[in-house]
């Protein structure tokens, strides 16, 4: 298909002629086209069904306001629902299909709806699927959500990458329309650091959609040379396809700019889009104003558009929707659009004017005091029909029909941190009023000035105050400077079907039905009719609904008040917010120095925290897991095991009061710790309930090295650091973490000594004698590496724990393996590390799950009552030491085939099973090979005096109820015989 | 002298070097570190002590003190890492103990960190997409704490869009790695 609606002119490139798709039709467009400018160009109106009734829809607008031309772009797993036609930037290749439509956009089944939409006003589903309520997730939900909706997604991961970044300046400006160009251009004249961001792909706003000069150059021509000073200005950073959507606290604005969305695809390794958080000192909002509609019967039809934006599309895009179009306005630019269309050659059928005074014209008919009542056209509009100042009534035949009911300034950022707008009756419109942002001017149309001259003095003016620019200004160049002459006209007296909402298929009659039903406040009948909900969050559609609700109201509009204005300024893809966050890179991971090793081990990985930690090592043979767990369990006990323990958390504590300090942040005594002695150590919470465990070695009288569990690392010190700085600000002490700077290996079982007196060098004694239970020294390893040492055991083994510098850390695994090779040594991972804890009755995260005391984990004579410290008070309150407290306690099943499920209860053997019979719960099972069947850690009610007794466990989640013995927690070893071996 | 093998902290026996779009993103396994923080009550003398070891004041927040043989970077309130060529310096934080004495803290950091010189023209926008630093503005010497890929990392400015020096975990080299390299990629 030709381009015949293509008209003369324009800033298109027509050396660039670009191939596209809609709909499964291909056109041609230019360089410098929209979608909706091209397929305008190609005589293409009907580019989308509304939302509620599917009525047939074209472009409302020309720019990120349109509600109408809403379409999906692209294809396959790039396709992206919703996004407005009115600015997507043409290249060649483009793919773009209408939506919610079927089968067909021209023939759609669901308008249907139309014909029913007595039945589907405002507040219909509210009232009319309320019952049966079991119906409304399964039926109802999915039967509306297939007849209503927009876009649909394509199912597919998105293969495009998205970034976020940061920007700082001295000055934001926002929109680079006339106000915009010359506040840049008077900052950056002036030296200042400035970012000038502008959602569209050409700066100029207004000055390309328009005729008028600037000292004798067009407009475009003027913004232009702007742009191209601007350019050349290396304090100057121009940002084009770039929307501010946000203004947030202390002068940071979330911007959105859009790398690739103008290409076939994005160049390789570079983002669709970046979200950049840009801090500036100043910002002048520059955001200019949009066009508001008149609401009358059927004014919803492909063709009827915002005289503004024809004015766009002919002066910029050199593209008309039809060859004779009609004008219905209530202000003098009606007017100017019918002059500028005439100029291009289009047929003006008549300006109808609402104003019984509206000055007349030689070039085209005007319609004095008169009114477009209805309008007719099956796809598209044929015909308007006009109610004339004498009540006569007439047809006009027009293909488009421009509608100019006034301008709205963009006042959204002045109000996104709360602050509300003030009414300006001259131009019957919010302006921007109240508390701005930290750091906003208002500039040009969205003050209300909407002049061209008065868009670039505001602006000029608005960069000196913000750089609080002296002496004398430079004159502005001479621009058009039009007084604006408008009488407030929002909708056809007797309108039912006009509408207000077009994307969400909102009409006059919903705001009376809205207003009759009592939803009254402005928040209300947005809620109630969904007026200013859809994408586009009313920027047409929000004046004329709050101007009909506050003449049914009797009140002005101002007391009628306007809703809260929220960010995005327009939608943004989620993956945007995302950025590279996503998949393996979700968030950082952390890896041990062995990783590498125990890769090549073939060990399975589990995420804890941000580490990845060993779970297994899998050896040939063996097809499950728990066949690796038990062998690891079972070579450990009988000989030596390696486990990768850098994981827990190290916290570095020194100073000359470190004792003290620990003393009071640990609930057991730590001052008295001997130089050479590790300690276990039991941290409470300020409430009395237990926060972590972990050891706190002396290496030396002023420098102790804390382990905290890998889960609460990071909690644990900053834990500290409050307690150092807050409660402690007089103690000499310093803290620092060396969790990842000591790769630390626990070595356990009989052999470990021997493995470890091979990697030992012989100057240290690590003997029975020499180096007992809980001893830790410094020491050297491998022929001179300095190396730190712990007696200290979590498997009940005899065991040590390792550290070297963790450079070093792989090597020592390496050797470690290689050197244990005559013992049979076996790496273990977190699996068998949690069976040989629960054989030991060692508390690990299960156990200290936030709601157990020391009482209750067995554990209550380590919170001593000599000292003060953190939590002990409030551990003694009468809540926490009833007589019947949770103890920590062992299972073990009667049936040693049956299996103990962690979550399960307990409940007496005979009675009731339920909540208020409750005994106590499973905090942990495994499997033992020591015992030859599961058992289980519990709390159980009064369990230290309950040894022996058999209790039903229960779990109904999977269904089971077996009976089990109250054991002692301690299965291995239980005097400690072999961990002071 | 031990028999164990160093690997770097992306876990390969030589540092890792990247090059893209004029800029180089080199893994620096050479430094050796050391945290130095003041005892309560001393920190007059660990500063005059901390002057004697670098030939220089410490730095005042928000700065670095790029010499050799030591550098250093501000930390918090009388706290510093210092910084040296690990090779030469291996047991820099004993170095430090040995001229500190009773007035600081000191505690070995070689291992705890993992560093990334980034240098060339562009790296401005290399860490614009990186982190809230208004790089553009940071001079030589100009250090700071930020977060990177949610890490926590310290930058310090060798020379304006030309040597930049990133300090972050140890452990999540590989994720800090990938972060820079792939900003590298899509601003270059």
């Amino acid at each position: 298909m030709t381009q015949i609606n293509r008209l003369q002119g324009g800033q298109i490139n027509r050396d660039r002629p670009l191939k596209f798709m809609f709909d499964g039709k291909f056109y041609q467009g230019f360089e410098g086209d929209t979608l909706a400018s091209a397929l305008l160009a190609n005589n293409v109106r009907l580019m989308g069904r509304s939302f509620k009734y599917h009525r047939p829809r074209g472009p409302l607008t020309a720019g990120s306001e349109e509600p109408n031309a809403i379409v999906e772009l692209r294809g396959g797993a790039r396709r992206e629902p919703n996004t407005r036609a009115t600015t997507a930037e043409l290249y060649d290749g483009l793919v773009a299909h209408s939506q919610n439509r079927w089968p067909s956009l021209a023939f759609d089944a669901m308008a249907i709806n139309d014909r029913f939409s007595n039945f589907l006003t405002a507040g219909f589903y509210y009232k009319t699927f309320m019952w049966p309520k079991a119906f409304w997730e399964k039926l109802y939900e999915p039967i509306i959500r297939r007849a209503a909706g927009l876009g649909a997604l394509s199912g597919r991961e998105d293969p495009d990458v998205y970034d976020k970044g940061f920007r700082h300046c001295d000055l934001l400006i926002i929109g680079a329309g006339p106000a915009g160009l010359m506040a840049a251009l008077t900052a950056g004249r002036a030296g200042a650091d400035v970012i000038l961001a502008d959602e569209d792909f050409r700066m100029g706003g207004r000055l390309n959609a328009e005729t008028f000069e600037i000292s004798g150059q067009s407009g475009a021509d003027w913004a232009a040379s702007a742009v191209a000073e601007l350019s050349s200005l290396p304090n100057v950073r121009l940002m084009p396809r770039t929307t501010i959507i946000g203004a947030f606290d202390h002068g940071i604005y979330g911007a959105v700019e859009r790398i690739s969305d103008h290409l076939h695809m994005p160049d390789a390794d570079k983002p669709r889009q970046i979200l950049w958080r840009i801090t500036t000192r100043q910002t002048i909002l520059c955001a200019g104003a949009t066009e508001r509609p008149i609401a009358f019967d059927n004014n919803d039809r492909p063709g009827v558009m915002l005289a503004s934006a024809l004015r766009t599309y002919a002066n910029r895009f050199a593209a008309t929707p039809a060859k004779r179009i009609a004008i219905f306005t209530n202000n003098d630019d009606g007017h100017r659009t019918a002059r500028d269309l005439q100029a291009c050659g289009v047929q003006i059928a008549a300006v109808v004017d609402t104003r019984p005074d509206a000055a007349l014209s030689t070039d085209y008919q005007v319609l004095r005091g008169a009114q477009v009542i209805d309008t007719k056209g099956r796809l598209g509009l044929t015909f308007a029909e006009v109610k004339l100042a004498d009540g006569s009534e007439r047809t006009l035949e027009c293909g488009a029909l421009g509608v100019s009911g006034g301008w709205n300034p963009n006042v959204h950022l002045t109000c996104h941190q709360r602050g509300r707008p003030a009414w300006q009756d001259d131009i019957a419109a919010f302006v921007p009023g109240g508390i701005l942002p930290m750091g906003m001017r208002v500039a040009g149309a969205a003050t209300g000035a909407l002049s061209t001259h008065q868009a670039l003095v505001t602006g000029k003016e608005a960069a000196r105050k913000a750089l609080g620019l002296k002496g004398r200004a430079p004159k502005v160049a001479d621009a058009e400077d039009m007084p604006v002459n408008m009488t407030p006209f929002w909708y056809v007296k007797g309108t039912t079907r006009g509408w207000l909402d077009q994307q969400n298929d909102v009409t006059v009659k919903d705001v009376k039905l809205s207003h009759q039903e009592g939803f009254r406040s402005v928040e209300h009948l947005k809620r109630y009719t969904t007026l200013g909900m859809a994408t586009d969050q009313g920027k047409t559609s929000n004046m004329g609904g709050l101007a009909i609700m506050a003449e049914l109201a009797g009140k002005s509009i101002p007391e009628t008040g306007t809703t809260i204005f929220r960010p995005p300024y327009t939608p943004v893809p989620i993956g945007t917010f995302g950025g590279r966050m996503r998949g393996t890179e979700f968030h950082p991971t952390r890896l041990t120095p062995s990783h590498n090793w125990a890769k090549e081990q073939g060990a399975v990985f589990v995420e804890v925290g941000n580490w990845l930690r060993a779970q297994w090592f899998p050896r040939p043979g063996e097809t499950h897991w728990r066949q690796s767990v038990d062998r690891e369990v079972r070579q450990t006990r009988a000989s030596v095991g390696v486990c990768d323990c850098t994981t827990l958390g190290k916290i570095d504590v020194q100073g000359t009061d470190a004792a003290r300090f620990l003393n009071f942040v640990y609930a057991n005594g730590m001052a008295k710790l001997p130089v050479g002695k590790t300690r276990y150590g039991l941290m409470l919470r300020e409430d009395g309930i237990v926060m972590d465990d972990g050891t706190a070695a002396r290496l030396e009288e002023d420098h102790f090295v804390v382990t905290t569990t890998t889960a609460n690392a990071g909690k644990v010190y900053q834990h500290m650091e409050f307690v150092r700085q807050c409660l402690m600000p007089d103690a000499d002490v310093q803290l620092i973490s060396t969790t990842e700077a000591w790769a630390q290996y626990a070595v356990a079982g009989p052999n470990s000594r021997k493995l470890l007196e091979k990697i030992v060098d012989a100057d240290h004694d690590i003997s029975n004698d020499a180096f007992p239970f809980m001893a830790c020294a410094n020491i050297t390893v491998c022929g001179g590496l300095r190396a730190r040492l712990f007696r200290i055991s979590f498997s009940g083994e005899l065991a040590f724990e390792i550290a070297v510098p963790s450079r070093y850390g792989d090597s020592l695994m390496r050797k470690l393996m290689q050197q244990g090779e005559e013992f049979g040594v076996t790496p273990y991972g977190t699996e068998a590390l949690g069976v040989m804890r629960i054989e030991k009755g060692h508390a690990a995260g299960n156990e200290l799950n936030g709601t157990t005391t020391a009482l209750n984990l067995g554990l209550g004579r380590m919170v001593s009552t000599a000292k003060d410290t953190i939590g002990a008070a409030l551990s003694r309150r009468p809540g926490l030491n009833e007589a019947d407290a949770l103890k920590l306690v062992g299972l073990k099943p009667l049936d040693p085939e049956t299996k103990i499920t962690a979550g399960g209860h307990l409940m007496r053997a005979d009675g009731p099973v339920d909540a208020a019979h409750d005994q106590g719960y499973v905090t942990s099972a495994a499997f033992s090979p020591a015992m030859n069947s599961m058992i289980g850690l519990a709390l159980l009610k009064q369990g230290d005096e309950r040894l022996g007794e058999t209790l039903r466990l229960v779990s109904p989640l999977t269904d089971l109820t077996i009976s089990v013995e109250v054991v002692s927690a301690h299965f291995v070893d239980p005097k400690g015989e072999r961990l002071r071996a | 002298m031990h028999d164990l093998t160093a690997i770097t902290a992306l876990g390969g026996a030589e540092a890792r070097v990247d090059r893209h779009g004029g800029v180089t993103l080199a893994e620096n396994s050479d430094l050796a570190l050391s945290s130095v923080a003041a005892r309560l009550g001393q920190e007059e003398t660990c500063a005059e002590n901390l002057t004697r070891l670098l030939g220089a004041a410490p730095p005042a927040p928000g700065k670095a003190l790029l010499s050799d043989p030591l550098s250093a970077v501000w930390m918090g309130p009388d706290q510093w890492m210092i910084g040296a060529d690990y090779q030469a310096h291996e047991t820099l934080a004993q170095t430090c103990k040995d001229v500190l004495k009773s007035s600081a803290s000191v505690t070995e950091q070689s291992d705890a960190w993992v560093c990334f010189d980034l240098s060339g023209a562009g790296i401005q926008m290399v860490m614009e997409l990186l982190c809230n630093i208004d790089h553009r503005r940071m001079e030589p010497g100009d250090a700071t704490r930020t977060s990177i890929h949610h890490l926590g990392c310290f930058v310090v400015c060798g020379e304006p869009d030309a040597f930049v020096r990133i300090l972050g975990p140890r452990a999540s080299a590989g994720s800090l790695h990938h972060a820079l390299l792939t900003a590298m990629h899509s601003a270059l």
